[in-house]
């Protein structure tokens, strides 16, 4: 009996092990580091020294510019996830209820993923001949004979990094969203029909509230993503806007680590807080257990 | 900013076919020079010294308009060991220069940058005895003069960060000593570039950077303590601000710079804040901006593309920089060796030659004489009419013949410098203040 129930207890902390240690070594370490530099010192010349000062901290909270950086931040992440949301869902449902087959169905979604065969960076610099002064839709505009100046803000504006991070993350909003609609049982939605229920009832009593689950996954997807990157904000912006992270690129750009440190702690704590508020409207993992 | 574009500039990643024909005429070149700067010459070791060498990788770490592949494969090819590129930003550079020593075998990087990387004793001292050209090398390097008069000391000029104390030192000596912190490299005198095609009258100052009349076509390049001395050198130039010393801005002065700055930005001035060599390429080519922060291969790179691009001299004068190639403090032995006969290498011709055509200078020009024809000597270096078109250094025509060099010589470009790129004392602040400029 002994034996069985330690065996039983060694297998468990096997099964545990690999995630448990992925986790350690690649999440809880780096954290753990980039926690203990935030409290170093800075000096230009010598770089980060090893102290334990609140400096870092105090500046990144008391410094007007931070609340600039997670306005633009944060204004950018609920302009994406709004409208990838949106039109995630709509992309979502119609692949699973108003394609009848399945094959088309998985057919059309895989189609949505032929954009990611190709690189993220790719894909933002390609918007950029078409976006600009002299680009195809300004080009277009103009032989028309809409517009007599070239448009400016299609480019190097907040315009244009919405809409890159719209392309670049509406999949990840769709991926769960169709997922937990397929899993919807047909027949619930019959039976809200029989009831009496309209197009609009069905959507919100039954559709919705079974698609919580990817509706929240997706958002934590899209709002993670957006809130971590640099990249499309310092290119698509044109440089002219800037966010928590991109500040952070330019914190170790001069080799300031313990600002962006400091900057990197704040950060975790602001994207844990959404994270945990969106967990709290919908618990992931209950839906997800219900629906096995 | 599509992939041609990026490899007409650099020469980054270039097919093979031009640079063939292009190597065969160098060929030619070295040839009619004759051998006497020739690879061999220089290695200085016997046949079983180069033989033991062959094994060795040298590992050259810089930024993009330096580190270039087709130098590597003509040193490796000359030197008879492995000689790699590795490219990084500007940013990057110090990053792995300082945390990652051991992955860098010799560090190509500004002249500013040692202010950052030789206190924290990752390079050694150069042995300036090793290097047969040191005397020739460009006194406005080692001795702080160019045309026998006193070159700028505003900002990180050459001289002040040349020398150390020791071989194993961190503190620069103020004055020549045997141990160099870098084999001198390539430089090059900086001004605006701009679009003559696109604009109705001439320029001659700093100050139409910040001139409303181009509202929406400037940029200017986000590297802060290069941006920040383009944006000083336009509002001093515009009579706005007024600095002692631009290259050692005091706190005030920084205040009066940005705030100015964000000024402008708020009008919607600045059409692009540019983070890469490519993107100010991009900008300029597809008439984003007419005038704008520029460095000279990008102009190169514009003009290749069939796109009227000057770099314009202005009456103020010049921004200064330039490069470095320092020796890692890990280097030892038969490595060391290697890496010696790598940067005697570096300053005998071929590179000179090779990086004339992307409009930049090499310390010891006149070995790059012989690696570039009469005409193309008399175009890049002395400012005289080119007799026959001129090639980009991946073989692209960039300009008819009949063109002079915007700026004209060596000689009178180099007199104008007026500031160097630099690290100011108040770095830290200056980068914090930088930051609310990209926010505002």
């Amino acid at each position: 009996m002994q034996s069985s129930t330690s065996a039983r207890r060694g297998r468990t902390w096997l099964q545990v092990a690999p995630l448990t240690i992925t986790l350690v070594l690649f999440v809880v370490i780096p954290v753990v580091m980039i926690a203990a530099v935030s409290f170093f010192s800075f000096d230009m010349v010598i770089g980060a020294q090893p102290d334990f000062i609140f400096g870092n901290f105090i500046e990144v909270l008391t410094d007007r510019n931070t609340l600039n950086l997670y306005g633009t931040t944060l204004k950018y992440a609920a302009l994406v996830w709004a409208i990838t949301l949106f039109v995630g869902f709509w992309i979502a449902y119609f692949l699973a209820f108003h394609i009848r087959n399945l094959l088309i169905a998985i057919g059309l979604f895989l189609l949505c993923t032929v954009p990611f065969w190709t690189s993220n960076v790719i894909r933002m610099i390609s918007w950029i001949p078409l976006l600009g002064k002299q680009g195809l839709i300004n080009q277009a505009l103009m032989g028309i004979g809409i517009v007599d100046e070239p448009v400016e803000w299609l480019l190097f504006s907040d315009f244009a990094v919405v809409l890159c991070y719209v392309n670049l993350f509406t999949l990840f909003m769709i991926v769960p969203i169709f997922n937990s609609m397929a899993r919807i049982d047909r027949s619930l939605i019959e039976a809200a029909r029989d009831a009496g229920a309209g197009r609009l009832r069905i959507m919100t009593e039954v559709i919705v509230p079974l698609s919580k689950s990817g509706i929240a996954l997706g958002s934590i997807f899209v709002v993670a993503l957006t809130m971590g990157d640099f990249f499309v904000v310092k290119i698509m912006g044109g440089g002219r806007s800037a966010n928590v992270v991109s500040a952070m690129f330019d914190d170790i750009g001069i080799l300031n680590y313990p600002h962006a440190g400091a900057q990197a702690v704040v950060l975790l704590i602001v994207v844990t807080l959404i994270v945990t508020a969106i967990m709290r409207v919908v618990d992931v993992r209950k839906e997800l257990a219900q629906a096995r | 900013m599509s992939r041609d574009k990026k490899s007409s500039c650099g020469g980054v990643d270039k097919p093979s076919m031009k640079s063939v024909s292009r190597r065969t005429l160098l060929k030619g070149a070295a040839v009619a020079a004759g051998a006497a700067i020739g690879s061999k010459a220089i290695t200085g070791f016997p046949t079983i010294w180069a033989q033991e060498l062959k094994d060795i990788t040298i590992t050259h770490v810089g930024m993009s308009y330096s580190t270039i592949i087709d130098i590597a494969k003509q040193a490796s090819k000359d030197l008879g060991f492995k000689v790699e590129m590795a490219v990084t930003d500007h940013p990057g550079f110090v990053t792995r220069v300082t945390t990652q020593p051991e992955s860098v075998d010799v560090a190509d990087g500004e002249i500013r940058q040692r202010l950052q990387i030789v206190p924290r004793g990752v390079i050694q001292g150069l042995d300036t005895k090793r290097i047969k050209l040191w005397d020739k090398v460009t006194s406005i390097y080692t001795k702080g003069e160019f045309a026998g008069k006193q070159i700028s000391r505003s900002g990180v000029s050459p001289y002040e960060v040349m020398y150390l104390d020791s071989k194993e030192g961190t503190t620069f000596h103020d004055g020549p000593t045997e141990w160099a912190t870098m084999l001198p490299g390539v430089y090059n005198a900086d001004t605006l570039g701009m679009r003559p095609d696109l604009m109705t009258r001439p320029i001659e100052s700093w100050a139409e950077l910040v001139n409303p009349e181009f509202k929406g076509k400037t940029a200017i390049q986000d590297i802060p303590e290069i941006g920040i001395l383009d944006a000083a050198m336009a509002l001093q130039a515009a009579g706005k601000v007024q600095y002692a010393d631009m290259g050692e801005m005091t706190k005030e002065e920084i205040d009066k710079t940005i705030d100015a700055l964000i000024e402008l930005k708020k009008a919607g001035h600045f059409r692009a804040l540019w983070n890469t060599f490519d993107q100010s390429v991009q900008l300029m080519a597809a008439g984003e901006v007419v005038i704008q922060s520029m460095w000279s291969p990008a102009v190169t790179a514009v003009r290749s593309q069939g796109k009227p691009c000057v770099y314009q001299p202005l009456k103020e004068g010049y921004r200064g920089w330039g490069n470095g190639i320092s020796i890692m403090r890990h280097l030892e032995g038969k490595k060391l060796d290697a890496a010696y006969e790598y940067l005697n290498w570096y300053i005998s011709g071929w590179m000179g030659g090779f990086i004339a055509k992307q409009g930049y200078y090499i310390s010891v020009p006149e070995t790059a004489k012989s690696f570039l024809t009469e005409d193309e000597w008399g175009y890049w270096y002395e400012g005289k009419e080119a007799q026959k078109d001129i090639t980009n250094p991946t073989g692209d025509k960039m300009e008819n013949a009949g063109a002079k060099r915007d700026g004209g010589s060596y000689e009178e470009r180099f007199s104008k410098i007026v500031v160097w790129n630099t690290f100011m004392k108040e770095g830290v602040y200056m980068n914090k203040r930088w930051n609310d400029f990209r926010t505002a």
